[in-house]
């Protein structure tokens, strides 16, 4: 340990060095020499943290599928491929090892199509993952390297680009656009059933409806999700994956919950002293893709704070933002620029909650 | 997985839960290491200064001479386990890599102390708590002092050191350390089965060294047995057996005397400045052998065990014995064999050599086979926070790590680089596979240098 020179050559490289043990037997084994620890934990890397986001994100997406039929299939596929393609592009052209394997790319793709409504036309989603992956990611330097969550990079750019095809309007002339699609909007089924005439929401997400027309929606849609919306606002389906990956450990409790806390606050405050016009806690939480930024976006590891005092921070100021930009601005929803905003605080919030050491600094000898 | 989610017991904050794999040896009574035919007695088995050889060449020892004596400060005595005739002048690399002089002895063909005898002699027969009453402090610390007591757990600090009076700060409580989280080691857990007296009497000693009232000796819940036999023979004194949730690093100075006590060792401190003094268990157990029975010490219980060894089992061997002498004792290395550590897998030692001793230090050899060491591709940290959340210091090890790797010495200083402990937990759960400790460690160096 003493000697100089020795812990930084072993150090830095992993792959140890081979040492032959005295020449005794001939069966001897080839003995290898490396710096503790001489274990690590089996079976838990990259790639299985975004398995395990893919298998949380099931639910979700077969609950798009079950409202949405084949449209939601055709948007999972141009996403994906999309940004596996982009992800190849990028990395044989920077002559790196290829990097799909790590399943990033299809995390973001699969986010990144959840986020879309299901009328995109097909180019949009393309320019989409393209964007995500080379201007969210692959620019930076690849996985673990990039500011922002890339999914949201591609949705905010063709948001902005085609605000008509997939911004809020969007959603309100959906059923319009494809005249010959109605019956896929599942959600008139739904009114029909229903019986009442709510012919306005069943072609407008239920934030739009209550921006444009203060028209209430019964809390049991937007749980079950049976409301017209972007491909992954599926509430409780949502919900049960997000529950899954704090099972497992893969994201911080402390930012859904901070969110949660955040947005449950001020929609409680603001229903208290009557600015609510019936909307709720809870159809804030349910309603829009807040579950889908909470659980799956914002605890996106590479775009999010890595202290614990961080995490809070970060999901509460996520929480507030949005509960902002749903009540002052003019868009119906604020989730996806609200976690733009804290992904860009990241780096500060890092900085500001450095934590004090165990037992407290260790005073500077002199 | 699974255990530490019902535990009740206390514990410190964050820690990781590597499995313990201690069944592999914990269930092997300790056997005595027959004489090895030499042995070679390391000078230098510690941080301080080298002991002085007072033996020449073609001398004859008896167990329990003395064969190099303490000149400085900070330095123990070393005494021979065997009898025989003193070699040449000799050297050996200790498991850290360090070359240092040592003392070779050629055993005898008649041997006093072997067997059951040495067993008995260690750790058997009777302990009786009675007599601790007829010591006075001074004559405890001077047997603890000329047994050549170090730190059995692994740092091998002179004990003697640690039980000095200070006027200014007493010392309360005596905290006996057996929380042996290093995963597969099980000499601790063995020693506390097989003679817990003498570990009680040890730690009454100590206490009554530096008039400290209270005694508290700390154990992991994943030694039931252990816990068992060391509260039985514990009735009707008032040393107390504090059980511990199971986590690695829970036998960290700070994080035991956290999760027993509740009390924290201020940063780059010691624990004396908060009233408590940390013994292991297997050096009380000398204690109590080196004031009772005026032994020195010159055995230890040392696990062999991992994938790759043919018996794990836990032995009772000489200091000096070579590392290649008792992995034949336990039916020698697998063929599938790559990596035999000097203690545990978190943070022992990785040997080249077998042809090194066993020091007063060395807790366990632990031999892992490919299946264990498999190396992994690193890829970029995506700060997922699993280090953060495992630093049993508070610390944001990817940082500090990645500073190291840039170089960037300002901003590891930033992090407190200098309050990691290099318990390894990051490097364990990271799932880049970012060796975080090994370049922690090295920015340790290069700071301090």
């Amino acid at each position: 340990m003493t000697e100089k020179g020795k812990a930084p050559d072993s150090a830095s490289t992993t792959p140890p060095e081979k040492v032959n043990t005295p020449e005794s037997a001939p069966a001897e084994p080839t003995l290898h020499i490396a710096p503790s620890p001489h274990m690590r934990e089996s079976g838990y890397t990259t790639r299985r943290m975004m398995v395990d986001v893919l298998i949380a994100l099931t639910p979700t997406t077969a609950a798009a599928i079950f409202f949405y039929h084949q449209w939601a299939i055709i948007q999972l596929l141009l996403c994906v491929g999309g940004c596996l393609v982009t992800e190849a592009v990028f990395t044989h052209a920077r002559k790196r090892k290829l990097s799909l394997g790590d399943l990033s790319a299809v995390v973001t793709g699969v986010i990144l199509a959840l986020s879309l409504p299901w009328n995109t036309p097909w180019f949009i989603s393309l320019i989409a993952s393209v964007v995500a992956i080379s201007l969210g990611k692959m620019i930076f330097g690849g996985l673990g390297m990039n500011l922002f969550n890339p999914a949201m990079v591609g949705r905010t750019f063709v948001m902005l680009a085609f605000a008509g095809a997939v911004g809020a309007p969007a959603y309100v002339v959906g059923v319009d656009r494809n005249p010959g699609n109605e019956t896929i909007v599942t959600v008139a089924d739904h009114t029909a059933l229903d019986g009442s005439a709510l012919d306005g929401i069943s072609s407008a997400t239920p934030l739009t409806a209550h921006k444009q027309n203060g028209t209430d929606i019964p809390v049991g849609w937007l749980v079950l999700s049976s409301c017209y919306s972007s491909l992954g606002e599926r509430g409780i389906f949502v919900l049960i994956g997000g529950f899954f990956l704090l099972m497992r450990r893969t994201i911080s409790w402390r930012i859904p919950l901070g969110a949660i806390i955040s947005v449950a606050l001020i929609a409680g405050i603001r229903d208290l002293a009557g600015y609510s016009d019936g909307w709720t806690i809870t159809h804030h939480l349910f309603s829009g893709a807040f579950f889908l930024g909470a659980f799956f976006i914002l605890t996106d590891p590479v775009t999010s704070p890595v202290t614990s005092k961080g995490r809070w921070i970060f999901g509460l100021l996520f929480g507030a933002l949005v509960m902002l930009l749903r009540i002052l601005s003019n868009y119906p929803e604020g989730v996806m620029f609200s976690i733009l905003l804290v992904n860009a605080l990241v780096p500060l919030i890092n900085r500001w909650t450095i934590p004090k050491p165990f037992g407290g600094v260790v005073p500077q000898r002199t | 997985m699974g255990s530490h989610f019902i535990s009740t017991h206390k514990t410190f904050a964050r820690g990781v839960h590597p499995p313990d794999k201690k069944k592999l040896s914990s269930d092997a009574a300790v056997e005595v290491l027959p004489t090895p035919k030499e042995i070679r007695l390391p000078l230098s088995q510690h941080i301080g200064a080298e002991a002085v050889p007072v033996v020449k060449s073609r001398d004859e020892v008896e167990p329990g001479d003395l064969i190099a004596k303490a000149d400085a400060f900070i330095c123990a005595p070393i005494h021979t386990p065997i009898r025989g005739v003193i070699g040449p002048a000799s050297s050996v690399t200790l498991a850290t890599g360090k070359r240092v002089k040592a003392v070779l002895i050629k055993a005898t063909d008649e041997q006093p102390l072997e067997g059951q005898t040495l067993y008995d002699d260690v750790l058997g027969g009777e302990w009786p708590f009675e007599k601790v009453d007829q010591y006075e402090p001074e004559q405890i610390r001077d047997a603890i002092k000329s047994a050549g007591i170090v730190g059995l757990g692994g740092a091998a600090f002179p004990t003697f050191v640690k039980l000095i009076p200070n006027k200014e700060k007493p010392i309360d409580t005596v905290l006996v350390n057996a929380c042996e989280c290093e995963p597969y080691l099980t000499s601790d857990d063995r020693l506390m089965l097989e003679s817990p007296r003498s570990a009680i009497c040890g730690a009454m000693l100590a206490a009554k060294a530096v008039n400290a009232e209270k005694v508290v000796i700390a154990v992991e819940d994943n030694k039931p047995l252990a816990i068992a036999a060391l509260k039985k023979a514990a009735e009707g004194t008032h040393v107390k057996i504090c059980v511990l949730q199971t986590k690695y690093p829970q036998g960290g100075e700070k994080q035991t005397v956290k999760a027993a006590l509740n009390r924290e060792i201020p940063g780059g401190g010691l624990p004396f400045e908060i009233g408590v003094v940390v013994i292991n268990i297997g050096t009380v157990s000398a204690i109590a052998r080196a004031v009772l029975r005026g032994r020195p010490l010159t055995h230890r219980i040392v696990t062999v065990t991992g994938e790759g060894v043919v018996n794990p089992k836990n032995v009772l061997a000489p200091i000096g014995a070579a590392v290649s002498e008792l992995l034949d004792f336990c039916g020698g290395l697998k063929e599938n064999a790559t990596r035999v550590i000097s203690g545990g897998p978190m943070m022992g030692f990785a040997m080249g050599d077998l042809e090194t001793s066993i020091t007063k230090g060395s807790s366990g050899i632990t031999v892992l086979t490919d299946d264990e060491t498999e190396p992994i591709s690193e890829t970029h940290c995506v700060r997922c926070g699993r280090c953060v959340d495992g630093c049993a210091m508070g610390l944001i090890p990817t940082r500090i790590a990645l500073a190291c790797r840039a170089k960037n010495w300002d901003l590891a200083k930033r992090h407190h680089i200098q309050s990691c402990c290099e318990c390894g937990g990051c490097a364990y759960v990271c799932p880049a596979g970012i060796p975080l400790v090994q370049l922690i460690r090295m920015g340790k160096r290069q700071i301090t240098d």
